[in-house]
């Protein structure tokens, strides 16, 4: 019996016209990628993804590292990963790109064009996130290689080491895993907020409340949260002090394989209901 | 074909926005040719429209479009094109791009949707140099067209369009009128909203009528002509003698009204029985004493229907 329902779900599913969606979403994908990163309104994103390479790059020019280490540049470049990046230029250029994909194009009144096509809204809105996703990992990726780059490249040839064969490489590669996992489950929330509310910044900066409060929740509690899983795989440790205290999140220690797994599962999640709300959306641009 | 498969049902259908009504118990089968839906603002045609390409959902009842449902969207929108009312289109991109680029979500190659897109433009007669500008400078009557290619690029079998001659100038909506007459030869579904009544009215082949969100009637628009028994028809009567004609009709009870056409070689007659006017009629002409030349109804069109069934209140959408 199990066995049978198994066999007519496999004999569905190979029904479905997979390559015409792949294509769909190929096609759709390029279109995205094309309207997110090479339009006026992404100025602002790419200014949140550059601004410490801009600010590191003017140390470089008139510091010339007098009386630091690259000990220190690590710490600081950690820092910047840490409390820059995953706590406000991901969460925030996320947040631009993520939020606009099927919000904005409601508020443009354009979406319609979308559900009008002979693709399947899951496919559409799936696409989109892979979009959003792709465009959001190009430009903070650059962005932080480029961080990396200029930290280092003020040492000479020591510093060239450290990147290509000392610890330096294993340090960006996790910096860019961490900003890979940070756009995908920023992006996938944000995505799931637009199509919750007609203006999604007062759900946003709930999320940053709840980031922000989640060290001090139980552990339960502490496995809804995307910076609770990206703290465990920063490979150097920045002692919070200050100010910065409150926006580090203390979890309880967690394996890297388990921090990515759990951070993974929880965009699939989110992603299924947010295809869910998308297969029950409604066209009214008129309330909307 | 299927007959069932080739009409375009509604069945029972009610659509509420919260509180408010949208359309209430509507129940509706168009058969291929051109359908127009007349009725004043909010009375829910765009409803009817939206419900029918599943832009929104129907709270009760159920649609079926060539026996196709939206929520297979991969099969029915191959099948069905919507020119809808908004006029807001994609950021940044010409006119000969967004078309391709609606072209391209159908899986087809990119020579076929390059030329289904150059024979769209050229349907609408958008020109070449117009197609390669950006739709942000368009003008209304530009937007327009752009809408409708992009909604029959792909040689729908249903096309539904949403106030089509909004905007357009008296020859663009002529072309318009046109290729809807052209498509509706076809064979194709051509549902058509429209407040210009005077036009839509010549290529309809049929009228729903639509008022506060309920159905009051649809069918062809004689017949729904016929079925309004209560308010007078009126006839157009083309004739040597229109005087006599006049004074010999209204010696019956049934005929309410007379008035000379402007030319003096007519006269408008409204009766209350058209078919016994037809057979007093008849006897006048085979009498000998009026040459009657031709006859036609005055009052058998999409606007005087509307104005028996629905008024002049909140004027005409």
């Amino acid at each position: 019996m199990m066995q049978q329902s198994v066999g007519s779900a496999i004999g569905i599913l190979r029904q479905q016209p997979w390559s015409l969606w792949w294509i769909q979403a190929r096609r759709m994908t390029r279109i995205e990628i094309r309207r997110n990163l090479f339009t006026k309104r992404a100025w602002w994103i790419y200014f949140l993804a550059f601004i410490p390479a801009v600010i590191i790059l003017i140390h470089l020019v008139i510091d010339s590292h007098p009386g630091f280490s690259m000990g220190d540049d690590t710490e600081v470049l950690a820092g910047v990963m840490q409390f820059y990046y995953v706590r406000l230029g991901i969460f925030f250029g996320c947040l631009g790109i993520f939020s606009r994909l099927i919000r904005g194009e409601m508020i443009e009144r354009s979406l319609h064009y979308y559900l009008l096509s002979p693709v399947r809204r899951e496919v559409i809105l799936l696409s989109k996130f892979f979009a959003g996703a792709v465009s959001s990992v190009v430009l903070f990726g650059a962005a932080i290689i480029a961080d990396f780059v200029l930290m280092y490249a003020g040492y000479g040839a020591a510093g060239w080491d450290f990147m290509l064969h000392g610890p330096g490489l294993g340090q960006i590669e996790a910096y860019l895993l961490i900003m890979v996992l940070a756009c995908l489950g920023y992006g996938s929330i944000f995505l799931l907020l637009s199509l919750m509310f007609r203006n999604p910044m007062p759900g946003a900066m709930l999320l940053l409340g709840w980031e922000a409060i989640n060290p001090v929740m139980p552990s339960l509690l502490q496995k809804f949260s995307v910076a609770s899983y990206l703290r465990h795989l920063m490979p150097v440790s920045v002692p919070a002090e200050g100010i910065f205290a409150l926006l580090t999140v203390e979890t309880e220690p967690v394996a890297a394989w388990v921090a990515v797994l759990g951070l993974l599962a929880l965009i699939v999640v989110v992603l299924t209901y947010t295809c869910y709300r998308m297969r029950r959306l409604e066209i009214r641009y008129t309330t909307d | 074909m299927n007959p069932v498969n080739d009409t375009i049902r509604f069945e029972n259908v009610s659509k509420f926005y919260g509180e408010v009504l949208g359309v209430n118990r509507v129940t509706l089968s168009l058969s291929p040719g051109i359908t127009t839906l007349v009725g004043p603002n909010g009375s829910g045609k765009t409803t009817l429209m939206n419900l029918m390409t599943g832009l929104v959902q129907p709270s009760r009842g159920t649609i079926s479009v060539l026996g196709l449902s939206p929520s297979n969207a991969t099969e029915f929108f191959c099948n069905v094109g919507y020119c809808a009312q908004f006029d807001s289109f994609p950021r940044g991109l010409s006119g000969f791009q967004f078309v391709l680029d609606s072209l391209m979500l159908f899986g087809m190659s990119e020579e076929d949707a390059y030329h289904l897109t150059t024979e769209s433009l050229e349907r609408v007669q958008l020109s070449d140099e117009a197609a390669h500008r950006k739709i942000a400078g368009y003008s209304k009557g530009m937007r327009q067209k752009i809408r409708l290619a992009q909604a029959v690029a792909h040689h729908p079998r249903v096309l539904v369009l949403d106030e089509p001659l909004n905007g357009l100038d008296p020859m663009a909506r002529a072309e318009s009128l046109a290729l809807f007459q052209e498509l509706g030869r076809q064979g194709m579904h051509v549902i058509i909203s429209s407040h210009i009544l005077d036009e839509v009215d010549r290529i309809s082949d049929r009228v729903v009528l639509i008022t506060g969100g309920y159905l009051i009637a649809q069918g062809n628009i004689h017949d729904v002509r016929q079925e309004v028994r209560d308010k007078p028809m009126q006839v157009l009567i083309r004739c040597d003698r229109p005087d006599l004609l006049a004074s010999k009709m209204f010696a019956v009870n049934h005929c309410v009204e007379a008035r000379l056409h402007a030319d003096g070689n007519g006269v408008f007659l409204r009766t209350g029985d058209i078919d016994e006017f037809y057979r007093l009629l008849n006897e006048i002409a085979v009498e000998g004493l009026v040459k009657i030349e031709a006859v036609a109804p005055a009052d058998d069109n999409a606007n005087a229907i509307y104005q028996y069934l629905i008024g002049s209140d909140g004027g005409v959408s």
